[in-house]
């Protein structure tokens, strides 16, 4: 290779960094920077007035893992802490692979249709992301609430005499997040399932394979970055989620981020 | 006599679509394909020979009709129930798998021992002369060798019955050569019946044992290349195999009277009119003075390198090709415009009764 060359490639190299220095000034200034400051705050004794001392401590790390006992001063694990880390991430993997139990068969409905249907198809599943939030939310609320519109149904259907109790529970929770992330698993597994090769599928057949072989040798191993891309997406979000936990799993069943909330508005601490 | 057929289908029908707007892809086709035999489906797009192989394949469902394979009906069968194994068009082989792992999918698939899956895929990368390429990932191989990669793999569970869809179609002509000397090794290497599904005439003519012409949903004529180059029973078939003349005529006694009022000899027919076929190279020119020869003018010449394309035209404007060698030295002294005398090769006049 020539010097030449060279000074081109490491030219457009330096192009690809400039290019994306916005973002990276961004993430810096919102995501990392902010990160860093709760992470040494975390390590820090705190202040009479909400403020930080400048000080080394694990206080307040011991607090979120251990209580200590008012009598003897030993330390014990944070029961009701780790009870809250423990169903937010319970809920959080149970969402994650409901959406894509739910989300694959959406997904591959929406790949094998014509290409102009499927643009439909995708425009309609990321209509609910044209709605607050928190209006979704308080929808699902009227749905399964006591006197809500399923148990009004169900009752009147006499299907049952008394009504089920849906809402305040880890079900409702669980549920109600399934709903609002659905679309992020859907959308990396549609892009995945839209690049795959559709005769593959024959191929397989032919080659005796029976379609749950189709499925777990052919399929899922080419989709997997999709499959990877959406639980990610569906994952990471519930495990901090603060709307859906507070509304449809009520004061007692908060998860991490009601927790935060609580502690970091709340109780200043 | 069931032993030594491969695939039977018997007035298979296959229609797309719904009630008055259906179309008729397959209509009444049956064929025997014999055991051991290179067969191959030829006609043009839209003949229907790709649904046929789909049929055996199990990846459509006739409309109606049954297909026996060794005397078994699979009609009804999924394609991962079939003993049949298909080398596609666009060879489909599976991205995320090494060669050998695609070689050995099938076989993997009807649950073969890890020790046996191994030597199998090992003997098909020899015979695929692929040794070297065992743990590369498909999408580093070139063209003939992704190809190579799917027969190997299709072989590699020796099914009853090879279905292959225009598996060279994509290759350019000098591999295209080469791959089918290599198909035709693999066939007799193995002893497995091969259904080769082709629109290329040159193609089906070299390979064959025997070819099913197709067109329009319905089988024309099955028969060796030589029979369905010599003696093509309609008209389809004549001018979809090789080049060939027509010449319109009516039957007077024993002999056939052409439009331009010349009487010629040929086999015997019971219909009034017909239409005789000769072949470009059963075309002789003799000096237009010759008794019995029919009065021509030259009125193309083209060069082909071994031979010369001359076009006629007879006294009622009826059109006539002939192929002539071409001499060692010089040219063969034709001219455009030249007046000569045509004959036809006797044994060579086939009559088509339309």
């Amino acid at each position: 290779m020539s010097p030449a060359e060279q000074d081109q490639i490491t030219q457009s190299a330096r192009n690809g960094w400039l290019l994306s220095a916005p973002a990276l000034v961004l993430l810096t200034l919102a995501a990392v920077g902010p990160l860093i400051i709760v992470v040494i705050y975390s390590f820090l004794a705190p202040g009479e007035t909400g403020n930080v001392e400048w000080k080394f401590s694990t206080d307040a790390w011991q607090g979120i893992l251990f209580t200590r006992d008012i009598f003897d001063d030993t330390l014990a694990w944070a029961d009701a802490n780790l009870t809250i880390f423990w169903r937010s991430v319970k809920l959080s993997l149970l969402t994650t692979i409901f959406a894509f139990v739910v989300g694959f068969p959406t997904s591959w409905f929406i790949a094998t249709r014509p290409p102009k249907a499927r643009a439909l198809w995708l425009f309609l599943i990321t209509i609910p992301f044209w709605t607050n939030l928190l209006i979704r939310t308080f929808a699902i609320n009227e749905i399964i609430r006591r006197e809500g519109l399923l148990n009004t149904i169900l009752i009147n259907l006499h299907l049952i005499s008394q009504p089920l109790d849906m809402i305040y529970t880890d079900t409702a929770v669980f549920i109600g997040m399934t709903y609002v992330y659905l679309p992020l698993m859907v959308l990396p597994l549609f892009a995945s399932l839209d690049r795959f090769d559709m005769r593959l599928l024959e191929a397989a057949y032919d080659l005796y394979a029976s379609p749950w072989q189709v499925l777990r040798k052919v399929i899922m191993p080419i989709v997997n970055p999709g499959i990877i891309a959406g639980s990610i997406l569906v994952f990471v979000p519930s495990l901090g989620a603060y709307v859906t936990p507070r509304l449809l799993g009520g004061g007692k069943n908060m998860m991490i981020g009601n927790f935060i909330e609580l502690q970091f508005g709340q109780g200043r601490n | 006599m069931t032993q030594t057929i491969a695939v039977e289908a018997s007035h298979v029908v296959k229609a797309f679509g719904h009630a008055d707007t259906a179309v008729r892809a397959l209509d009444d086709v049956s064929v025997q394909i014999r055991k051991g035999e290179f067969f191959t489906l030829l006609g043009p797009s839209g003949c229907g020979k790709t649904t046929l192989l789909r049929l055996i394949a199990g990846f459509e469902m006739p409309s109606g009709g049954t297909i026996l394979l060794e005397g078994a009906d699979i009609t009804t069968l999924p394609p991962n129930k079939r003993p049949v194994n298909t080398v596609f068009q666009s060879y489909a082989l599976f991205p995320h798998l090494t060669v050998a792992q695609n070689i050995g999918f099938g076989l993997e698939m009807l649950g073969r021992p890890k020790a046996e899956v191994q030597a199998t895929t090992a003997r098909m990368l020899a015979l695929v002369k692929l040794e070297t390429m065992a743990s590369r990932k498909t999408s580093q191989l070139s063209g003939g060798q992704q190809q190579r990669v799917a027969l190997a793999r299709a072989l590699a569970p020796s099914p009853k019955v090879l279905l292959l869809d225009e598996p060279l179609s994509a290759l350019d002509l000098k591999l295209r050569k080469e791959m089918q000397i290599e198909l035709k090794r693999l066939q007799t290497e193995t002893g497995i019946t091969f259904i080769f599904v082709t629109h290329d005439q040159e193609e089906a003519l070299t390979m064959s044992d025997r070819i099913g012409v197709m067109s329009a949903g319905k089988l024309q004529q099955v028969g060796s290349p030589k029979e369905i180059y010599n003696n093509p029973v309609n008209r389809f078939v004549a001018s979809f195999i090789g080049e060939t003349n027509f010449l319109p005529a009516s039957r007077d006694g024993d002999m056939y009277r052409l439009d331009c009022g010349i009487k010629i000899g040929a086999p015997p027919s019971k219909a009034a009119r017909v239409t005789l076929t000769v072949r470009p190279e059963q075309v002789r020119l003799v000096a237009d003075s010759e008794a019995d020869a029919l009065p021509a003018k030259i009125t193309n010449l083209v060069y082909f390198g071994t031979d010369t394309h001359c076009h006629l035209s007879l006294p009622d404007g009826t059109e006539v090709v002939a192929r002539l060698q071409s001499p060692a030295t010089g040219d063969a002294g034709l001219a455009l415009g030249q007046s000569v005398g045509v004959r036809f090769v006797p044994e060579a006049i086939q009559v088509l009764e339309d």
